[in-house]
């Protein structure tokens, strides 16, 4: 069924790009509060499998339209949107992602099911435009991945990375908690993509305290005669690159040396859109979503003209 | 007289105490004297179980599929076990090659109150045919309540059997004794215990555990395990037997294995140091105090000041990484007070 909503009065929508969000849990509901707010991305339609879920009761409260016919939707509808970001499952993704691409409409999933073109905003945006699917990588990811870049910048050779990320119990859903293979896996991969390492370890931390956690990530290296200097300069460019697009981004120690291994450990604390600002594994992955749709907004679009 | 199924992980949780240096030699020879002492399950691989040799946790200086299959050659009677935690192992990269090997035993593990992260692998090892056993580590951050309604998601996803830890050596006897009556009623499983003695209350725990109902209880050879240990197995036998319950397995053998193991596999008998009985009182996970030790002396700081801010902040087991966060805020405010 569908439920149809007065459009939201205000900017006329033709210069936006239309785009809609598949997945009504914690991480599609957060980006239809990121889409709402950004200058470029127009919510075409909010769809789920269950009208009776808190995301769709705060999407109906915004006035999207919102449907629980998942996919279906989007092809009865293909008007609703160019472009459709995937906040399902990966086993879900994988059934999506033909029909999209058969449908024509970008992609930007930010499930693990490894379809896309891997995309780290302020490693390798631009280069991700050409592609029609494009895969967010994972939270652990979009947080380690900029600093596992800056080691690859800054070292002659780099052996082996381990990235170890701790999140809130809150933060994680259902899907994410039924995917925690499919998490290492991807961002194990997406590690010796962007840093060129031999070998890589991802590790996923569920940590229930109360009050919650921040999400926090540290990065471990084993690099041959280790530049800390150089690993310094190079951070620093990737910090204000990553901060353009998640403010919550900071580094909290390091890099040191411990033990024989570089090391170097970034807290993310969420814009607390939709969950409470310790929610910034879900934050970032996010907000680096929404960067990516908005460099295709421009790319596609005429500069947004105001009224 | 009633039955313990006892379970042995002293070349998994003893790895602990080596930094996960336990060779296929000395697997080989710990294998052959409890195999001949009777001991139904054998538990071997990294401390934190298959897929976890990292830096975060330590490097296993042999691979989970070296281990596993010693093992296996030297265990012709007694069942091969491993412990898994899901975030750190996957079914593709460990679980599946860990079955191929020939385990028989599948103990899939999750924090205390994260028990559907369990879900996939417990039914992926069900499916092959393993014996598979629900395990919540750290359980006293749990109420008995929560912890009982965690281990009924895992006897859903079909666990044969549940076994909650006590991670950090915390428990009195009186709160072991609390939980097992709870779970038994809440579950239709039988339930399982596993301690460490930060306090000296390894035994303890392990005999109100069985008297108030657990059928499967864990002992390490001369306790062989994480921070100040486990029950230590010969001990816990000897106990079990003057209690009159049977375990199947024979004393003066297993006591030969622990003379062995003491001899073959350990640096240092394990004891209950000063800085693991605060590890103990402060509910950290025991495997914390080799990186807390080498942290303070890094940073120059107490590693008792170490272990009751980890414990303020409810770091769970895996978050090592949080102590050199921990050891670097401390000097930083120890400095800045200068």
């Amino acid at each position: 069924m569908e439920i149809q909503v007065a459009a939201v009065p205000g900017k006329p929508s033709f210069d936006k790009l239309r785009v809609a969000i598949l997945g009504s849990g914690n991480i599609g509901t957060d980006l239809l509060i990121k889409v709402l707010r950004s200058e470029y991305l127009q919510c075409g339609a909010f769809v789920g499998r269950n009208l009776s879920s808190p995301g769709m009761a705060k999407a109906m409260s915004l006035g999207v339209t919102v449907s629980s016919e998942s996919i279906s939707y989007i092809e009865k509808h293909p008007g609703c949107c160019e472009l459709v970001f995937d906040a399902t499952s990966a086993s879900d993704h994988r059934q999506h992602a033909p029909i999209l691409e058969r449908m024509g409409k970008i992609a930007i999933d930010l499930t693990p099911a490894q379809v896309g073109r891997m995309c780290v905003p302020s490693v390798n945006m631009r280069d991700c435009l050409e592609a029609s699917n494009v895969n967010m990588i994972t939270c652990g990811g979009q947080a380690s991945l900029p600093i596992a870049h800056a080691l690859q910048l800054s070292q002659a050779e780099i052996d082996y990375i381990e990235v170890v990320s701790s999140i809130a119990s809150r933060s994680a859903g259902p899907a994410t908690r039924r995917n925690l293979d499919e998490y290492i896996h991807t961002t194990e991969k997406g590690i010796k993509a962007f840093s060129g390492s031999h070998r890589a370890k991802a590790i996923l931390n569920l940590n229930p305290a109360q009050p919650c956690i921040n999400m926090q990530t540290t990065i471990l290296a084993k690099v041959e005669n280790p530049n800390i200097p150089g690993l310094q300069e190079a951070l620093k460019k990737v910090l204000e690159m990553v901060q353009a697009y998640v403010p919550g981004y900071q580094v909290i120690v390091g890099p040191l040396i411990e033990n024989g291994r570089i090391v170097t450990m970034v807290r993310v604390s969420g814009l607390g859109d939709y969950l409470p600002s310790y929610a910034g594994n879900l934050d970032i992955i996010n907000c680096a979503a929404i960067a990516t749709a908005e460099e295709f907004a421009r790319n596609l679009r005429r500069p947004v003209q105001s009224v | 007289m009633r039955s313990i199924l006892i379970s042995d992980p002293s070349l998994r949780d003893g790895n602990h105490a080596v930094q996960h240096s336990l060779t296929v030699k000395q697997v080989a020879a710990y294998c052959d004297a409890v195999d001949a002492a009777g001991v139904p399950i054998v538990e071997v691989g990294h401390g934190n179980g298959i897929g976890a040799s990292s830096l975060q946790l330590g490097e296993s200086s042999a691979t989970d599929g070296d281990l596993l299959k010693t093992a296996r050659e030297h265990l012709p009677h007694s069942k091969l076990g491993v412990h898994m935690i899901p975030g750190f192992a996957t079914i593709e990269k460990d679980l599946k090659p860990a079955i191929e090997a020939g385990v028989d035993v599948v103990r899939v593990a999750a924090h205390c109150t994260e028990a559907d992260i369990t879900e996939r692998h417990i039914g992926y090892a069900r499916e092959k045919g393993r014996t598979v056993y629900g395990v919540l580590m750290m359980s006293h951050m749990a109420s008995k309540e929560m912890l009982a309604e965690e281990a009924q998601k895992m006897e859903s996803y079909g666990a044969e059997g549940f076994i909650f830890m006590d991670s950090s050596g915390h428990y009195l006897p009186e709160d072991v004794t609390e939980r097992v009556k709870t779970l038994r009623s809440a579950l239709s499983v039988p339930v399982g215990f596993h301690a460490h003695n930060n306090l000296g209350m390894a035994i303890a725990n392990s005999v109100a555990a069985a008297d108030a109902g657990a059928e499967m209880l864990d002992g390490t050879a001369r306790g062989f395990g994480a921070g100040a240990g486990n029950a230590q197995l010969e001990v816990l036998i000897a106990v079990l037997e003057r209690l009159g319950y049977k375990t199947g397995i024979d004393l003066y053998k297993v006591l030969d294995a622990a003379d062995l193991a003491e001899k073959e596999l350990m640096k240092v008998v394990p004891t209950i140091s000063s800085v693991s009985v605060v590890s103990g009182l402060s509910g950290v996970f025991s495997g914390f105090l080799k990186p807390v030790v080498r942290a303070a002396q890094q940073f120059k700081v107490d590693p008792r000041d170490i272990f009751f801010e980890l414990g303020r902040r409810k770091i769970v087991a895996g978050q090592e990484d949080i102590i050199i966060e921990v050891a670097s805020d401390l000097s930083k405010k120890l400095t800045g007070a200068r």
